[in-house]
């Protein structure tokens, strides 16, 4: 190939440096609103360096909601689902990828079509469910069915790389009297911590961010989670934009954390499923 | 082979063999699962949508009424699917052209483009709470970012949010920017599967740029083109977060969406009934238009043989 040409490399560069300002200007907006009181919020044109700044914004945040507790919940419930879904799915694709029984193929050929179920159809029985045995306004509908399989998509991901892990390494670990579970649990399951990584990232975006399934399922004020409670505050303080860009930030501060901590898994999970609906 | 060996051999297929009952408890967490959070709710929602059902008294049986009703006598309900295709056809080709060409660009090997491509997929993992939240500040009429910007190059902006024209097509806009990062990813995964001998082979026979899009990337990631419109299809349809914080379906049910206008007469209304008939026909509706992609695909889609 030929070295590509200055102008064309100025040109992509230019391109490059645009589309990232649109693409990060959004996140500074937030930020320089979230310091700013309304003085410096409601003036055209736009200021876009507050000053001076101003943390009351912040401090509105943890005194209008209990954000301590929103967090704590919100943690919960993401760790838990976490949990589940790590060791049901991987279970349960152990037994797709690694040993070998009649109606295999055909059985995971079904798991993968119940992904094309969309949730709304299932959504009102299981409801309907949950109040019946109690439920409702707890964490167990966000938690306890991620313990069952953990999803068709991650078994199918757990299936795929337990496939590339040679075979013969369970044979000898059979041959010296090692039990299924104990092959699993003690062999397959430490090495495949990039897998396990990528769906631990996958189940920690879609826990977090949720909003559909707290909205449901959860009623009382205590029981909150951080989405819940920020569009909470979007609905009573709609005009307050300092305020909710201040409990944006603070909604968006862990996942940024992580997301630099864990860029490869994250990279990992967007190229496999572009994450976001 | 020794006769260690063959034993050996012989071992590990028993071993094997003899894995049938193990396996059966190891997807047995699946199975339950199943029954209790998929094939049950499934059935039931059948049931349900041939029933007036207000969650406290039981179900009452009253046939296709649910179907009939909201076919014929509900004028929210075709504004909802409007509000929806409208949408759909807006959002889809401009996310899958954008997020496309969004992965052209940063599939070139230029230096620090890994800090541009965090940049571009960094709106991807933010929840669709704080989205809206961003974006209803950027999108104020008065106060916002993106009206100043406008007014910078002499364009007076609307109302956004407020307004019957605008609100749609603001929420694609807010879409491009949170999600075109992450499709990026997945086509620029397929673009870098692509081998390089064949833009060199069209590049030989005189080709250009934007033939050796047309001729090789295209028809290569086609498969992916395919999947991507199908899934995107999928998603937009099931818009809901983002309408129900910022617009709560207004003005005058403009951003009135189909899974919004489901919620609201499942868990505001409490018509449980009506709302499983929702349901279904958004799951006819979807299953429809897939069955009509995969036609289609046929003629455009190209696998390597």
């Amino acid at each position: 190939m030929k070295p590509a040409k200055p102008w064309r490399k100025a040109l992509v560069y230019f391109y490059l440096t645009v589309l990232a300002a649109v693409f990060l200007l959004p996140f500074f907006w937030m930020l320089s609103t979230s310091l700013k009181g309304s003085e410096q919020i409601f003036t055209y044109p736009p200021r876009w360096i507050p000053r001076p700044v101003r943390w009351q914004n912040y401090r509105d945040v943890l005194t209008t909601m209990p954000f301590v507790r929103y967090l704590f919940n919100t943690t919960f419930i993401t760790v838990m689902s976490i949990i589940g879904v790590v060791f049901s799915s991987s279970l349960v694709a152990y037994a797709f990828a690694r040993l070998r029984w009649k109606g295999r193929d055909s059985l995971f050929l079904f798991i993968i079509g119940t992904m094309m179920l969309p949730a709304q159809v299932t959504m009102i029985p299981v409801f309907v469910l949950y109040k019946h045995i109690g439920w409702l306004d707890s964490f167990k509908p966000l938690v306890v069915p991620l313990f069952f399989g953990g999803g068709a998509f991650n078994i199918f991901l757990m299936r795929q790389f337990f496939l590339t892990i040679p075979q013969e390494l369970s044979d000898a670990a059979r041959i010296d009297g090692c039990s299924e579970f104990r092959i699993y649990w003690s062999i397959i399951l430490p090495l495949s911590k990039p897998a396990v990584a990528t769906i631990a990232i996958l189940v920690f975006m879609m826990q977090w961010n949720d909003f559909l399934g707290p909205l449901i399922f959860l009623s009382s004020k205590g029981k909150g989670t951080l989405a819940l409670g920020l569009a909470m505050l979007v609905g009573q303080h709609t005009t307050e934009y300092g305020m909710l860009m201040a409990a944006s930030v603070l909604l968006l501060i862990p996942v940024v954390v992580i997301f630099f901590l864990f860029q490869r898994y994250f990279v990992q999970g967007l190229m496999m499923t572009g994450i976001k609906g | 082979m020794s006769s260690t060996e063959r034993n050996r051999t012989s071992l590990v297929t028993r071993l094997r063999h003899s894995q049938s009952a193990l396996a059966y408890l190891f997807i047995s967490p699946w199975v339950i699962g199943f029954l209790v959070f998929g094939l049950y709710p499934f059935a039931a929602s059948v049931y349900y949508s041939l029933c007036q059902y207000d969650v406290l008294r039981v179900p009452k049986f009253i046939g296709l009424r649910n179907y009939r009703d909201l076919l014929f006598h509900d004028p929210y309900f075709w504004k909802a699917i409007y509000n929806t295709l409208f949408y759909t056809v807006l959002r889809v080709p401009l996310n899958i052209a954008g997020s496309l060409l969004l992965a052209v660009l940063v599939n070139q090997s230029v230096r620090g483009i890994r800090f541009f491509r965090t940049a571009y997929f960094l709106p991807s993992v933010v929840s669709g709470v704080a989205i809206s939240a961003i974006w209803m500040w950027i999108f104020n009429p008065q106060y916002g970012i993106l009206n100043a910007l406008l007014e910078m190059v002499g364009i007076q902006g609307p109302s956004w949010l407020g307004s019957t024209t605008w609100a749609k097509p603001a929420l694609v806009l807010m879409s491009l920017w949170s999600i075109g990062g992450g499709r990026m990813l997945v086509f620029l995964a397929a673009l870098q599967g692509i081998p390089a001998q064949l833009y060199e082979s069209v590049a030989i026979d005189g080709g250009g740029k934007w033939r050796q899009f047309t001729h090789v990337t295209l028809p290569l990631i086609s498969p992916v083109l395919f999947l991507w419109l199908i899934i995107e299809i999928m998603f937009s349809f099931q818009i809901f977060t983002e309408a129900y914080v910022m617009t709560q379906g207004g003005p005058l049910n403009s951003t009135l969406f189909y899974n919004l206008y489901l919620y609201i007469k499942a868990f505001d209304d409490f018509q449980m009934g009506y709302a499983s008939a929702l349901a279904w026909l958004l799951l006819l509706m979807t299953l429809a238009i897939t069955i009509v992609q995969f036609r289609l695909s046929r003629r455009w889609v190209y696998y390597e043989a």
